[in-house]
C-alpha cells in the first residue's frame, strides 16, 4: 500500500515534493527541542521517584534490592506503559472521529471491556490473565466498532453531542453488566475490577503490558493514514487510503491497548482525554509530531498520580483510578470551559 | 424604521463586526449583500435579537431590541435563519399556525385560522397543508417557513439567505412572493442575499457590507454600478443595462 | 402534485376544502380518535395492574384481621410507583423537548451519582447502624435538597449569562457524575461484604424502600411541579421549534429553560430519593409515548406519557411478582429493557 504522503507528492510538481521533503526534515529536527528534552528528564525523574517510594523501606532492609526488582521496577514500567497506552488510545480515537472529547471513557469502551471481563469470569472457572485479556479486548473491539459505526450513520450537529451519546451508551452497557452481576451475584467483584490500581503489579503479573510497545510502534507507522481517515471517508479514499481497513486497524489498536490495561490494571478514567487535549492546546493538531509528547505526558501524569496515591495516606494506598477520576473530571471541565470562551 | 447605532460584536481580537451605523426605512425590500465573512448574517441576527451585541444600540420601530420584552418585539419583528431542524413532526399548517403564537399564545381562534389559511394560500401550499414537513421537498419546506414568519404579521421581516438550496425556478417564485408580500401586506423585508442579480431585481434598496462594516447603502440604481461592486467584492464586476434593470456580469 | 404558481388575488376568503381547515394538534380526526383510544386503554390496563398488585395472591384470606395491613403495605408500594411514574415520565419528555434530543435522559445531570455518593458515604463513614436508621423524613429532605442544589448550581453556572450553553452543561453534569462515581466506587470497595450487600439493596431502585412517611412531603411537591409543567405545555411546544424560532416568536428562551429545568430537577430528585435511581425507565416511557401520540403537542404527550409510565411500572411489578416470582430485580429489568430500547432507537434512527 502506498503511503499517503507518496501519493500526494506524486500528484504535485517536483518542487512541491521537494518542499515536502524539506518540511519533514525540519519537523524531525523540531522534535528534539529543549522543552522535549526537559520533558524526558522530568519523566525519568518521576520514574526514579516512583522506584523509591513505597510502604516498604527498600534502603533499610537487606532484601530491599529484591523488592525493587519484584515490585518497584515492574510497577514503574507498568505506569509508563499504561500511561502511554491510554493516552495514545485517546489520541487515535480523537483522530478517527475528529472530535476532541472522545476517549475510551466517553465512548463506552471501558464499560464494554468490563462486560468482557465479566463474561470471561462467568464462562471459565478460573481464567488466566491471558484469557481475561482476550475477553476484554474482544468486547472493547466490538463496543468501539459499534460506536464508530453509529457515528458514521448519524448526522451530528455539534461536537459536544458525541461524548454525551458515548456516555449514554456506556451507561446502557453498565446496566447490562449490573444485571448480569446481580443475577450471578458478582456485583462487588465488578466494582473491584473496575477500580484501577497498580498495587498488585509485580513480576509475573504484568508482562503483557509490554505488548503496548508494539501498539505504539504500529501507531507511529500508521499515523499519517489515521489522520487522513479522520478527514472522512471521501477525502481519505480520494487520497488512496483504504478507509475501512484503516478504521478497523485503528479500532483494533485502541481495543488492544484498552483491553490489556483493563485486564491487568483496571479502569483508568479520563487519561486518554486530558493528555491529548493538553498537548494540542500548546502544540496544535499535528498527529505525527504530537505523538511523542502525548506518550511522554501520559507517562508523566500517570506516574505522578500513582505517586500521589501512594503517599497521600501513607502507609496505605489509594487506588490510582480515584485520583485520576477526581483530577480528570476537574481538568476535563476546565478544558471545556476554556473552549467555550472561544465561541 | 430600523435604527442601528454603533452596534458591534467582536469574536476575537481580529474578527470584529461593526461599529455599524445605518437607518433602514420602512416599507419595501432591502437586500444585504457582501462577500463571505462580511458580517451580514451577524448583523441580521443582532437586529433580530438572536445575537447579543457587545456595544451599541439597535431599535426597530422605536423599540430597543436589547431591552424590550421579547414578547412585544415578536409583534414587530420576526427573523428566519438558514437552517431549521425540528425533532418533532409538524404539518405545514401546524407550523404556519405557530406564527400566531405572539398573539394567541397557542390558543388559536377562528380569526387566527383565517389568517393562517390566507398565508398558506398565498404561498400555494393549500394542497400540502396537512402533510408533514419532512415529506416535502426543500423548496416547499422553505415556503412553509417563510409562510410562518409572514403569518406572524410583523411589520419587519428578517430573512437570512432565504434562497439557499432553492433552484432558479423556486428562487424566482420565492422572490416574487416576497415582493408581493411587501407590496400587498406592506411589510418591510430585510434579507441577506448571495446573488446580487436577485437582489437588484427584487429589492428597493441595497446595503453592502465588507469586512464587518457597511460599505454602501442606497437604492438599487445607486449601488448597482461597476466601481462600487468591484470594490466591495474585490473581483471584476461589470454592470450592464438589462431589459428590466441593471444586471451584474461576473 | 402540481404546485400553485401564483397566489390568490388579495382576498381573505377561506378557500373551499372538504374538511374544516384548522391547525389543531392532530392532522386528522382518525389520529385524534386513535390517541384517545390508546390513552383510555393504557389507563384501564394500568388500573387493572394496580388492582392486581393490591388484591391478587394475597396470602391472607379476606376476612382475616391482617388482610387490611397487607393491602395497606401494598398500597404504599403502589403510591410510590405512581409517584415514580409521574416524575420520570414528565421530566424525561420535558427534558428531551428542551434539549432537542430524544436520546438523552435527565439523569445525565448527575442525580444518580449524587444519590449513590450520599448513601455510600453514609455507610462508609458512619457504619451500618446509622445507615439503617438514617431513613426518616430528614434524610429524604436532605437528599432532595442536595440534588436540586447540585442542578441549580449547574444551571446557574453554565446555562445562564452570556456563555450559556445547554450541551456544555449536560456534558459537565455527566463528568461530575463520573467523578462522583469514582469516589463512591472506591468507598464501596473498602466496605465489608455484609455492609456492601445492605448498601447495594439501597442503590437499586425499589418501590419497597419507600417510606409512607415521605408521602405527605413528596405528593404535594410532585403535584405542584406536574401541574406547572402541564401549564407550560404551550410554551414547551414553541421551544421544541428551536431556540431561534422560539425567540422570534417572543418566548424568553433562557428564562423558560431555567424554570422548566428547575421543575425537572425537582421531580427527578423526589423520584430518586423516594424510589432510587432509574436511568432508562424514563427514556423507555418517553420513546413509547412519542410512538403512541403522533403529535408535537405536549398537552397530549404528557397524559400519554403518564399513562404509559404508570402501566409499565405496575405491569412490570405485577409480572415479576406474580408470574415470574422474581421480586428482587424488577427495576434492573426495567432498566435493561430501557437500555436495549435506547440502543435500538439509536441504531434505527440515523440522526441524533
Amino acid at each position: 500500500m502506498m503511503k499517503a504522503h507518496d501519493l500526494v507528492s506524486m500528484n504535485q510538481a517536483k518542487d512541491a515534493a521537494g518542499a515536502d521533503h524539506f518540511r519533514s526534515q525540519q519537523h524531525i529536527r523540531k522534535l528534539w527541542t529543549m522543552p522535549f528534552v526537559l520533558a524526558i528528564v522530568a519523566v525519568v525523574a518521576l520514574g526514579v521517584l516512583s522506584l523509591l517510594i513505597g510502604a516498604y523501606n527498600v534502603r533499610g532492609q537487606p532484601d530491599g534490592i529484591n523488592m525493587i526488582f519484584i515490585t518497584r521496577i515492574p510497577r514503574t514500567a507498568a505506569l509508563m506503559l499504561t500511561g502511554a497506552a491510554m493516552s495514545m488510545s485517546g489520541l487515535v480515537m480523537q483522530l478517527i472521529t475528529q472530535n476532541r472529547l472522545v476517549e475510551p471513557t466517553t465512548t463506552g469502551t471501558i464499560e464494554w471491556s468490563g462486560l468482557g471481563l465479566l463474561c470471561v469470569y462467568l464462562i471459565f472457572p478460573a481464567p488466566s490473565l491471558a484469557l481475561r485479556m482476550a475477553g476484554a479486548i474482544l468486547f472493547s473491539f466490538t463496543g468501539t466498532m459499534i460506536f464508530f459505526l453509529l457515528l458514521r450513520r448519524v448526522k451530528l450537529r455539534s461536537s459536544l453531542i458525541v461524548p454525551i451519546m458515548g456516555m449514554m451508551l456506556g451507561a446502557v452497557i453498565s446496566a447490562i453488566s449490573t444485571f448480569i452481576g446481580l443475577v450471578f451475584n458478582m456485583t462487588q467483584n465488578i466494582e473491584t475490577w473496575f477500580v484501577g490500581s497498580f498495587a498488585p503489579v509485580q513480576i509475573g503479573r504484568y508482562e503483557y503490558l509490554w505488548l503496548i510497545v508494539l501498539i505504539a510502534v504500529l501507531i507511529f507507522l500508521y499515523a499519517d493514514r489515521l489522520t487522513l481517515a479522520g478527514l472522512g471517508e471521501d477525502i481519505a479514499t480520494n487520497l488512496g487510503v483504504n478507509y475501512n481497513r484503516i478504521v478497523l486497524l485503528g479500532t483494533g489498536l485502541i481495543s488492544f491497548g484498552v483491553g490489556v490495561v483493563a485486564a491487568v490494571i483496571g479502569n483508568l478514567p479520563f487519561l486518554g482525554l486530558i493528555v491529548p487535549n493538553i498537548v494540542s492546546m500548546y502544540r496544535g493538531d499535528d498527529l505525527r509530531s504530537n505523538l511523542p509528547w502525548v506518550c511522554l505526558l501520559g507517562m508523566g501524569i500517570l506516574t505522578l498520580c500513582d505517586i500521589i496515591s501512594r503517599t497521600i495516606i501513607k502507609p496505605f494506598e489509594v487506588p490510582v483510578s480515584l485520583i485520576l477520576g477526581v483530577m480528570g473530571s476537574v481538568v476535563f471541565i476546565v478544558i471545556l470551559l476554556k473552549q467555550r470562551r472561544l465561541k | 424604521m430600523i435604527k442601528i447605532e454603533n452596534a458591534g460584536k467582536s469574536y476575537a481580537d481580529d474578527v470584529q463586526i461593526g461599529p455599524l451605523k445605518i437607518d433602514i426605512p420602512k416599507a419595501g425590500i432591502t437586500s444585504l449583500i457582501g462577500p463571505n465573512g462580511a458580517g451580514k448574517s451577524t448583523a441580521l441576527l443582532m437586529i433580530g435579537r438572536l445575537l447579543n451585541m457587545d456595544h451599541g444600540h439597535i431599535s426597530v420601530a422605536d423599540m430597543d431590541v436589547s431591552s424590550a420584552h421579547s414578547k412585544d418585539l415578536a409583534k414587530i419583528v420576526t427573523i428566519l435563519r438558514q437552517e431549521n431542524h425540528f425533532v418533532t413532526r409538524l404539518t405545514v399548517r401546524q407550523l404556519v399556525g405557530f406564527g400566531r403564537f405572539p398573539y394567541s399564545q397557542g390558543r388559536l381562534t377562528r380569526e387566527d385560522e383565517v389568517i393562517i389559511s390566507k398565508y398558506i394560500d398565498f404561498f400555494g401550499l393549500s394542497c400540502l397543508e396537512n402533510r408533514y414537513l419532512d415529506e416535502l421537498s426543500g423548496g416547499q419546506r422553505q415556503r412553509a417557513y417563510v409562510a410562518m414568519v409572514l403569518c406572524q404579521e410583523t411589520e419587519y421581516v428578517l430573512l437570512d439567505e432565504p434562497l439557499n438550496n432553492l433552484d432558479i425556478a423556486r428562487s424566482v417564485d420565492m422572490m416574487k412572493h416576497l415582493r408581493d408580500a411587501s407590496n400587498r401586506f406592506g411589510r418591510t423585508i430585510l434579507t441577506v442575499m448571495h446573488d446580487i442579480n436577485f437582489a437588484a431585481k427584487y429589492s428597493d434598496r441595497i446595503c453592502a457590507m465588507k469586512d464587518g462594516k457597511i460599505a454602501a447603502f442606497g437604492t438599487v440604481e445607486e449601488i448597482m454600478n461597476t466601481e462600487t461592486l468591484t470594490d466591495i467584492f474585490e473581483t471584476s464586476i461589470e454592470i450592464i443595462d438589462g431589459p428590466s434593470g441593471p444586471v451584474a456580469i461576473y | 402534485m402540481r404546485e400553485l404558481a401564483s397566489p390568490h388575488p388579495g382576498s381573505l376568503e377561506v378557500t373551499f376544502h372538504p374538511q374544516h381547515r384548522s391547525a389543531t394538534a392532530f392532522p386528522s380526526k382518525e389520529e385524534e380518535r386513535r390517541y384517545w383510544l390508546l390513552l383510555v386503554t393504557f389507563i384501564a390496563l394500568g388500573v387493572l395492574a394496580s388492582y392486581g398488585l393490591l388484591m391478587y395472591n394475597n396470602p391472607v384470606p379476606v376476612d382475616s384481621p391482617s388482610f387490611l395491613p397487607v393491602v395497606r403495605r401494598r398500597m404504599t408500594a403502589l403510591v410510590a410507583m405512581l409517584i415514580a411514574a409521574v416524575c420520570q415520565s414528565l421530566s424525561t419528555v420535558t427534558f428531551q423537548t428542551i434539549t432537542h434530543n430524544r436520546l438523552i435522559t435527565p439523569s445525565l445531570l448527575g442525580f444518580e451519582a449524587l444519590y449513590a455518593t450520599i448513601h455510600t458515604s453514609t455507610m462508609f463513614f458512619f457504619g451500618v447502624g446509622t445507615f439503617i436508621s438514617y431513613s426518616g423524613v430528614e434524610s429524604f429532605i436532605f437528599q432532595v435538597v442536595m440534588m436540586v442544589l447540585l442542578s441549580l448550581i449547574l444551571y446557574g453556572w453554565l446555562l445562564s449569562g452570556k456563555y450559556g450553553n445547554l450541551q456544555l452543561m449536560l456534558l459537565v453534569g455527566i463528568i461530575i457524575g463520573t467523578g462522583l462515581r469514582s469516589v463512591s466506587s472506591f468507598m464501596r470497595r473498602l466496605l465489608a461484604p455484609s455492609e456492601f450487600d445492605i448498601l447495594q439493596a439501597r442503590l437499586f431502585a425499589s418501590v419497597n424502600h419507600s417510606d409512607a412517611s415521605f408521602f405527605p412531603l413528596a405528593i404535594p411537591i410532585v403535584c405542584v411541579a406536574a401541574f406547572l409543567l402541564f401549564a407550560r405545555s404551550k410554551n414547551l411546544n414553541v421551544i421544541s421549534l428551536g431556540k431561534d424560532i422560539a425567540t422570534s416568536l417572543g418566548v424568553n428562551h433562557q428564562h423558560s429553560l431555567l424554570f422548566t429545568l428547575t421543575l425537572v430537577s425537582l421531580l427527578m430528585a423526589v423520584s430518586t430519593a423516594l424510589v432510587g435511581p432509574l436511568t432508562f425507565y424514563g427514556f423507555l416511557v418517553a420513546t413509547l409515548s412519542y410512538q403512541a401520540t403522533r403529535t408535537y403537542d405536549h398537552r397530549y404527550l404528557f397524559p400519554m406519557a403518564l399513562a404509559i409510565g404508570f402501566l409499565m411500572i405496575t405491569g412490570a411489578y405485577f409480572l415479576m411478582y406474580h408470574v415470574f416470582s422474581a421480586q428482587g430485580v424488577v427495576s434492573v429489568i426495567i432498566e435493561l429493557f430501557g437500555g436495549i430500547a435506547f440502543i435500538m432507537v439509536v441504531l434505527r434512527k440515523g440522526t441524533l
